[in-house]
């Protein structure tokens, strides 16, 4: 019950919505897919579903090729980013809708429309409208359509987006709560990375319409094929810095000189990116051979009980990720300390040749 | 307190002043006609209502409304019928000259209906429609369907789009989707659109009395030529007047929550 995308490309004015698209979703997964801002997700769930034909490439469900096929044959749902319901049916009607077209007997109906309803937390609204209910209630709504019909194919489209931070959360544990007995392929779009590491599943990334990395969200988290992966799926981007190894020290844009210890002792000489996640940039050192940088403070911004603090020399910047409120002026010089067994390594050409030592169970 | 008494003085007197005209006809309505002609009396001194039993008896007053009422509400149909899917297609479908063709359609409305008199007369006079209800429905709706067409397009354009994909995801089709979700989802509009077209099409009174003789006479025709042998029957007349006016009572009754809803949601 796969469904593939073979090829898949839609072009439209000469702009690449998706490149080359080649991905197989499976039957029970939960698959996150993962961009900026018109890296292709939409386009892509759009040709999954149906809804816009693609210039180049198949869509095969079961082996079967389904790429012309009209959305009302398909067996999908799709949950958007807007809150969009029947707005001249009750929220019992908006439910039942997808069963009343399939020509259900009437007593099956009522069944799973108030076995999805109570799922969902609103059998109490069910001879609601829809415009009358609160944002969250309304996205339930949508949600116990899309989940009522037993579709093969579930989309959502940045579903949480218009919410607020505690609703969001709550649906999005209930959400995975849900699929985790289903048969279905779920595909989630989303921009934060944070929500994709929550939501788990396999986690593909997107960028300006190609297909950047896919695979089980821990895989791709730890090991990120290349630069733009690395900076896609971390939130603020992972901080980079060109360096050159040689046989016995390593030098950050010609700039910082640091002695080789631990693993990065096994690089061979030559020119590296090397890629250090926000949040393991510490103020203080935690080990003897912390990489130490002399910095000054270029902004420091405060967001709830974390500090994002950006810091720079006269070769680069970066970006750190403070626990607590920290204030700084602008200016201020800083000592940072970047721990050795957090750094990424990629080649000059960008692809990763070196992750971090995981101990086990320890923090990434 | 003294600024509220003066805005309702004011208002007072505006009303008083628009209601003048009014009051008038319908103080003619109930006196005879000697009376009428007789002298100034502020309200009726012999009240009756044989101007309107003379209306509801006698065959060529009432036709008259019963013309009207026909013509205008095919053409409110016809209207309807033709400006739904076109309105559909301005605002979900992008086409060859989209934008002019819409523009077009509202310039069609600048010309005065006497412009198209001539050949609207010779044209139905050849083909044998001359003198039928559908005659003077099919002239109005030159000027109805493209007024339709951009109300209604504007409310369509305030519906998302993902509301058709919404439903054919669901499994509707598209004539079960265009009928049974999306028409009520602009309902006001369509409201709105028919209180348009039934105003433009019982008021006009040119082609309508230029395209008809006897057997789609509209009443505002009859009213024009009710000369009898003893002259003007002035009190009938102004039964047919007070009468004429209400159909138009009604519609707006009818339609004013969706027009007041209507006019905030839409372009007009």
């Amino acid at each position: 019950m796969s469904l593939t995308l073979e090829n898949l490309s839609r072009t439209v004015d000469g702009i690449d919505y998706v490149r080359d698209a080649n991905l197989t979703f499976e039957a029970g997964s939960f698959n996150v897919l993962l961009g900026r801002t018109l890296a292709g997700k939409t386009s892509m769930m759009r040709l999954m579903a149906g809804l816009d034909k693609p210039t180049e490439g198949r869509v095969l469900h079961r082996g079967e090729d389904v790429t012309g096929q009209s959305v009302q044959r398909r067996n999908i749902s799709m949950i958007y980013q807007q809150f969009i319901n029947y707005p001249t049916l009750t929220v019992y009607e908006n439910i039942a809708s997808p069963l009343r077209l399939a020509k259900m007997a009437k007593s099956e109906i009522d069944r799973r429309v108030k076995e999805t309803a109570s799922m969902l937390q609103i059998e109490p609204l069910l001879k609601r409208y829809p415009l009358e209910l609160s944002g969250g209630q309304q996205q339930r709504t949508a949600m116990a359509r899309a989940l009522v019909k037993d579709a093969t194919l579930v989309l959502f489209d940045e579903p949480l987006v218009n919410l607020d931070y505690k609703l969001r959360e709550e649906l999005r544990a209930e959400l995975r709560e849900l699929f985790r007995e289903r048969q279905c392929i779920a595909v989630y779009a989303t921009t934060e990375a944070n929500e994709a590491l929550a939501l788990g599943g396999t986690t593909t990334l997107l960028h300006e319409g190609r297909v950047v990395q896919t695979g089980p969200v821990m895989d791709v988290y730890r090991a990120p094929t290349n630069t733009l992966a690395a900076q896609l799926f971390s939130e603020p981007p992972m901080n980079m810095i060109r360096g050159r190894v040689t046989s016995t020290e390593v030098t950050f844009d010609e700039y910082s000189h640091h002695a080789l210890t631990q693993e990065l002792e096994k690089l061979t000489p030559g020119d590296y990116w090397f890629g250090i996640r926000p949040s393991h940039i510490s103020l203080v050192p935690t080990n003897d051979d912390d990489l130490e940088m002399s910095m000054e403070v270029a902004l420091s911004e405060i967001s709830g009980s974390e500090t994002f603090m950006h810091v720079e020399n006269s070769h680069f910047e970066m970006v750190m990720q403070l626990m607590g409120v920290h204030q700084y002026h602008t200016g201020a010089p800083v000592k940072v300390y970047l721990p050795v067994n957090k750094l990424f390594v990629f080649d000059s050409s960008e692809q990763l040749v070196h992750t971090p030592s995981r101990v086990s169970g320890g923090a990434l | 307190m003294r600024q509220t008494r003066s805005k309702n003085i004011g208002i007072t007197i505006y009303i008083l002043l628009l209601l003048t005209p009014v009051y008038w006809l319908l103080n003619m309505s109930f006196k005879t006609s000697r009376e009428i002609l007789g002298g100034l009396t502020l309200w009726p001194q012999n009240f009756t209502f044989d101007n309107y039993v003379v209306i509801f008896t006698d065959p060529s007053w009432y036709n008259g409304y019963l013309n009207s009422m026909a013509y205008v509400s095919i053409n409110v149909v016809i209207t309807l019928l033709v400006a739904l899917p076109a309105a559909y297609a301005f605002s979900r479908y992008k086409f060859l000259g989209d934008k002019h063709l819409f523009f077009w359609l509202l310039s069609n409305r600048m010309a005065p209906p006497a412009v198209f008199l001539l050949p609207f007369f010779q044209l139905y006079s050849s083909i044998g429609l001359f003198d039928t209800h559908i005659a003077v429905a099919l002239a109005h709706c030159l000027f109805n369907v493209p007024l339709a067409v951009w109300i209604l397009e504007g409310f369509m354009k305030g519906v998302p789009r993902e509301y058709d994909e919404m439903a054919y995801i669901d499994g509707y089709s598209f004539p079960r989707f265009f009928i049974k979700v999306f028409l009520p989802m602009i309902r006001s509009g369509i409201g709105v659109t028919a209180f348009f077209a039934f105003m433009f099409s019982w008021v006009e009174l040119l082609l309508a009395r230029t395209l008809t003789a006897v057997d789609a006479q509209p009443i505002g025709a009859i009213m024009t030529r009710t000369i009898g042998a003893s002259g003007i029957d002035w009190g009938v007349l102004a039964a047919a007047g007070v009468l004429t006016i209400i159909p138009g009572l009604l519609v707006i009754w009818f339609v004013r929550n969706h027009v007041a809803k209507g006019f905030a949601l839409g372009r007009v």
